[in-house]
């Protein structure tokens, strides 16, 4: 009854094990996805640590000085002689420290909202595919009826709710948690329907039913065994998400009803620049629109990538 | 035999609506439409014993082993193990102690393991939901020694599934059955996705497991030679019916039911002893609409009147007018 | 068979198949060498992963990157054809090498008739007008045992069953009159009662039309029923090639022996089958000298360091350094 145990390299690390893997080769081998992570990196790292980096506060008031304002990229102010990287504004603020902190605004919206219909959809999704039945009918209908809606329709719609409910005092305060609420909700389907697809495929292997077979119920099953099994096509949603979630509030805060002028995020920061586009002053819009464009495209290249990398069967 | 049988198993049926969704039955008025999957199998398996069933695709065997383990409810009937009715509800503790005892081994073996765990956590699994052992180091123990049982490493405990080869995938699979210490063991065609020369390691070793720790197994397949080698007792299952029941050796000496000779027609000849064979005719017919009265009829070469207008019942063994009214000689 | 054919209808000459990838060039088939005469089945077992299926592929040049012939030729009718161009392959293809794969299902299109299949690929290979070509397509169905043809013919493929998609299936690899039909383990996916209908089928159109037959499958009973010649195939090689019925009765190479006593019968006392064993190297990891070496209970010293090479033994060859005549002692 001897069977020759299959030779396995086993005493490597798993740092080596990791380096060495099909996913870390085929990431290794495709340069336009190196570069792209690196720069999502190094943007998502700027924002992250805007207060370290940079050279002004823009939201501090007792910081700005009007003769700052129009100063042309890289020249020193005709006034005040100082000098701003990427020029400042109207109000003397320096557009670089702005774009590093409305960046971490963006940044944060986009996670929180992809992380919040992260849950709904596949918690939904779960439920829809090892349930079936009436249960799922309702699930998917809604999803349905979600997915022909455009989502920054949604997200309006749901913005524009929250709007009425909330006291006007505490708008100011809360406007963040509902764009990620509005976000969130006008995203959730997409997940949803790939989990239900993914559950009905998993829940009918066998390894559910020998599960099933030592008396654990449904829950557990789903949790412990078919969750980790439908993470892979989550996690390339999530991530290409990520990217439309960024844009999703730029379009809302340029449309105004995103994030208030004292917490600008990068929409904001669009939106004032685009009204100094046919004075002359085209860094105001440029800079903070070619660093959105950049971190959207960069994400969106690494899921891309992930889709690929991790679509016929990771080995 | 006094006692009652260790597996009994009773006048089992399964419906399966298969009608389309409601929608469409309202606008093409379509009628609602179900499948008899089984209908009316009733047999009984002594401990120790191995019971096979027989039959072509779609007769209905996988549904019987589903609803004998409770993973799928019968529409009638019952399955009783030790005396213990699977049907009985009403003690939630009283099944999880039965379903202890019982488990099933699957056909697939690459999709019966859950490939995002390693082979350890996998055989460990049941341990910890029965509570077979206590502690983290006894239930390595176990998993350790069950792997040597099949014919494993060990150090194979740390691997993912993907690693093995199908045959050793089965053999892992054998090791989670075993690990609830089960008696009463279903093995869903376990042999049918490998190679011969893997099937033979692999039947070996359920016969070795058998023979020391006195396993039963209700063993199903379409491949009659594994279950000549297999069984003490065969059933051949035809469209959701049982059909013949007899000794294992028996069923191949002496055939008795129509259908059971035509299947045993139609086994390739290995042996090359160059027999004329009679020329196997038609398929299965469509189980949803399947022929009135005995449902071979159409293929049958003995049928008669009868056959078309009464279902023939089992009389000792056989469900077939012919041979219950002496028509055929036994071959 | 004792009759010498001048030109086999297939010779296939040291043929070598690799796949690379990225941690290696792995050898999915090493010096495979083999000849079917006219109106012949050449029968072909293995484990699976052997190279059964690469072979086929490899004869109507069908392996695709990263899969490359890195050796060897293949000959139809005394012709080489591995070193055609992709458009004169394709005409080969279908014209004058049929392919009857696993699965049914895949081989027909579910958007169209089987008439229409059936026709188009009549016109395709011949230049019979569309009428002609119908009633073609129908008596081609008759041939293959579909009752009431003139009927049946245009169903859509879901409406038949398994045997009779299959025998469609064998219906279109007939339709150019090929001279060599591939069959990929065309009886795998049936049941039993199906299973020998086509074999039948199978074994009549060979007999009546001459048309020779590579039969892959990993059922022996399927090949000792159908077939007239097997090759035993392991890792990638040819371990024993020969009439079936020597091979299957008394084998000769350690693998095959074992293969042939790891089957249960249905005649005689069911005794503890044989059992080989081990499992077959991955193709990164086949053992240097014979491939069967770490599994083979008769294995000596010359079988780890030099790979056998075919022998000759009466009607057959085998790859084993037991029957080498130097070593005749040990094999004793
Ligand atoms: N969940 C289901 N819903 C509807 N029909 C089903 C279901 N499960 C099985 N059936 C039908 O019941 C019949 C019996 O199926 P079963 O799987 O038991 O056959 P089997 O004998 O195991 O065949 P095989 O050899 O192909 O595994 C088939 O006609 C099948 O289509
Ligand atoms: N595209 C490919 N890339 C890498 N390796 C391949 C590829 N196709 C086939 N192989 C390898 O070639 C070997 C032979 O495969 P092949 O499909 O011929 O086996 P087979 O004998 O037909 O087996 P089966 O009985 O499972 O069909 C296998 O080890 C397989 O992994
Ligand atoms: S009952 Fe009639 S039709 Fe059925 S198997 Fe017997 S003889 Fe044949
Ligand atoms: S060559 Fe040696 S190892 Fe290979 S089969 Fe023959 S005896 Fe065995
Ligand atoms: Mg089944
Ligand atoms: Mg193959």
């Amino acid at each position: 009854m001897s069977s020759t145990p299959l030779p396995t390299p086993r005493s490597q690390g798993r740092l080596a094990r990791l380096w060495d893997s099909d996913l870390a080769f085929s990431f290794r081998s495709s340069p336009v996805t190196v570069a792209a992570t690196l720069l999502a990196l190094l943007l998502v790292l700027a924002a992250v640590a805007a207060p370290l980096i940079a050279p002004y506060d823009p939201f501090d008031p007792a910081s700005l000085d009007l003769s700052d304002g129009f100063s042309r990229p890289m020249e020193p102010n005709e006034i005040t002689g100082k000098v701003f990287w990427l020029g400042s504004d109207a109000q003397g603020r320096d557009i670089f420290s702005a774009i590093l902190y409305g960046s971490r605004v963006s940044l944060l919206v986009g996670a929180a909202s992809v992380l919040f219909s992260l849950v709904i959809g596949v918690g939904l999704g779960l439920v829809a595919g090892y349930v079936g039945g009436r249960t799922e009918a309702l699930i998917m209908r809604v999803a349905d009826v979600q997915l022909s809606f455009p989502a920054i329709l949604v997200a309006l719609l749901v913005f524009g709710v929250a709007r009425g409910l909330i006291p006007p005092a505490l708008q100011e305060q809360m406007t963040l948690l509902v764009l990620v609420v509005a976000i969130g909700l006008s995203n959730w389907a997409q997940y949803a329907r790939t989990v239900r697809g993914s559950t009905l495929v998993e829940k009918n292997k066998v390894y559910v039913d020998a599960a099933r077979l030592i008396g654990l119920k449904a829950w557990p099953v789903m949790l412990k065994h078919v969750l980790p099994n439908v993470a892979g096509p989550v996690l390339v949603i999530a991530t290409i998400n990520l990217a439309l979630a960024v844009i999703e509030e730029a379009t809302l805060s340029f449309l105004g009803v995103g994030m208030p002028p004292t917490q600008p995020s990068l929409g904001t920061l669009i939106r004032f620049g685009q009204q100094y586009l046919f004075s002359g002053e085209w860094w105001i819009l440029l800079f903070p629109s070619l660093v959105l464009v950049l971190l959207a495209l960069s994400i969106n290249l690494f899921g891309d990538w992930l889709r690929d990398a991790l679509n016929p069967k990771l080995r | 035999m006094s006692e009652a049988p260790f597996v009994e198993v009773r006048d089992l049926r399964r419906v399966f609506d298969v009608s389309k969704p409601w929608l469409n039955r309202v606008l093409e008025n379509a009628p609602r439409q179900y499948l008899k999957a089984v209908d009316g199998v009733s047999f009984d398996i002594a401990r120790g014993e191995t019971f096979a069933l027989v039959g072509e695709s779609g007769s209905g065997k996988s549904t019987v082993a589903r609803m004998v383990v409770g993973l799928l409810p019968p529409s009638d009937g019952t399955v009783a193990i030790a005396g213990v009715s699977m049907n009985d509800v009403d003690v939630a503790q009283e099944r999880q102690r039965l379903r202890r005892r019982i488990q099933m081994i699957f056909q697939d073996p690459y999709a019966s393991l859950n490939p995002r765990w390693r082979v350890g956590r996998i055989i460990a699994e049941p341990i910890r939901a029965f509570q077979i052992v206590e502690g983290e180091a006894a239930i390595n123990n176990r998993v350790g020694e069950l792997l040597t049982l099949v014919g494993l490493h060990p150090d194979d405990r740390s691997k993912f599934p993907h690693e093995f080869s199908g045959g050793q995938r089965q053999r892992i699979a054998i090791a989670r059955a075993l690990a609830s210490n089960a008696e009463f063991i279903v093995c869903d065609e376990p042999t049918s996705a490998l190679d011969v020369s893997v099937q033979a390691q692999i039947l070996n070793l359920m016969r070795d497991l058998q023979e020391r720790l006195g396993l039963t197994y209700l063993f199903i397949s379409h491949n009659l030679a594994v279950v000549r080698h297999m069984a003490t007792r065969i059933g051949v299952m035809y469209l959701g019916r049982l059909v013949e029941i007899s000794d294992g050796k028996q069923l191949f000496s002496n055939p008795r039911h129509p259908y059971t000779r035509m299947l045993l027609d139609a086994v390739p000849d290995l042996a090359m002893t160059g027999k004329a064979r009679d020329g196997v005719k038609g398929e299965i017919p469509n189980p949803i609409s399947p022929p009135c009265g005995c449902t071979f009829h159409p293929r049958c070469p003995l049928v008669f009147d009868r056959c078309r207008i009464e279902t023939p019942p089992v009389i000792d063994g056989v469900a077939c007018h012919a041979v219950n009214e002496g028509r055929v000689a036994a071959a | 068979m004792t009759v010498k054919e001048a030109v086999p209808v297939l010779s296939v000459r040291d043929l070598t198949v690799e796949f690379v990838t990225r941690r290696a060039t792995l050898r999915a088939l090493d010096r495979v060498s083999f000849d079917v005469a006219r109106g012949e089945v050449l029968g072909v077992v293995g484990e699976s992963g052997a190279g059964k299926s690469v072979t086929g592929s490899a004869i109507i040049g069908l392996i695709d990157p990263p899969g490359r012939i890195a050796g060897g030729e293949v000959l139809l009718s005394g012709a080489r054809i591995d070193d055609l161009p992709q458009e004169a392959m394709r005409k080969v293809r279908g014209k004058r090498i049929g392919m009857i794969f696993q699965d049914p299902l895949t081989s027909l299109n579910p958007l169209y008739r089987i008439s229409e299949q059936l026709i188009e690929t009549i016109r395709v290979h011949t230049d019979l007008d569309a009428a002609q070509a119908r009633a073609r397509a129908i008596a081609l169905l008759d041939e293959v045992g579909i009752p009431a043809p003139e009927r049946r013919i245009d169903s859509y493929p879901h409406e038949f069953s398994g045997g009779m998609r299959q025998r469609v299936v064998i219906a279109l690899a007939l339709c150019a009159e090929p001279e060599f039909i591939i069959a990929d383990e065309p009886t795998t996916a049936l049941d039993v009662s199906v299973q020998a209908q086509i074999i039948a089928l199978i074994k009549r159109l060979c007999k009546e039309r001459g048309t020779s037959v590579m039969l892959v499958t990993h059922d022996m009973g399927v090949i000792a029923e159908t077939a007239d010649r097997v090759a035993v195939m392991y890792a990638g090689r040819i371990a024993e090639i020969g009439p079936v019925r020597e091979v299957v009765k008394q084998p000769l190479h350690p693998y095959a022996k074992g293969l042939m006593g790891a089957i249960p019968s249905l005649e005689g006392e069911a005794k503890r089958l044989v059992q080989i064993p081990g499992t077959m190297p991955r193709l990164s990891a086949i053992p240097p000298g014979c491939a069967f070496n770490p599994r083979c209970s008769q294995a000596f010293s010359r079988c780890h360091v030099e790979r056998p090479e075919l022998i000759a033994v009466g009607d057959r060859k085998v790859a084993c350094h037991l029957y080498d005549e130097s070593n005749a002692e040990i094999a004793a």
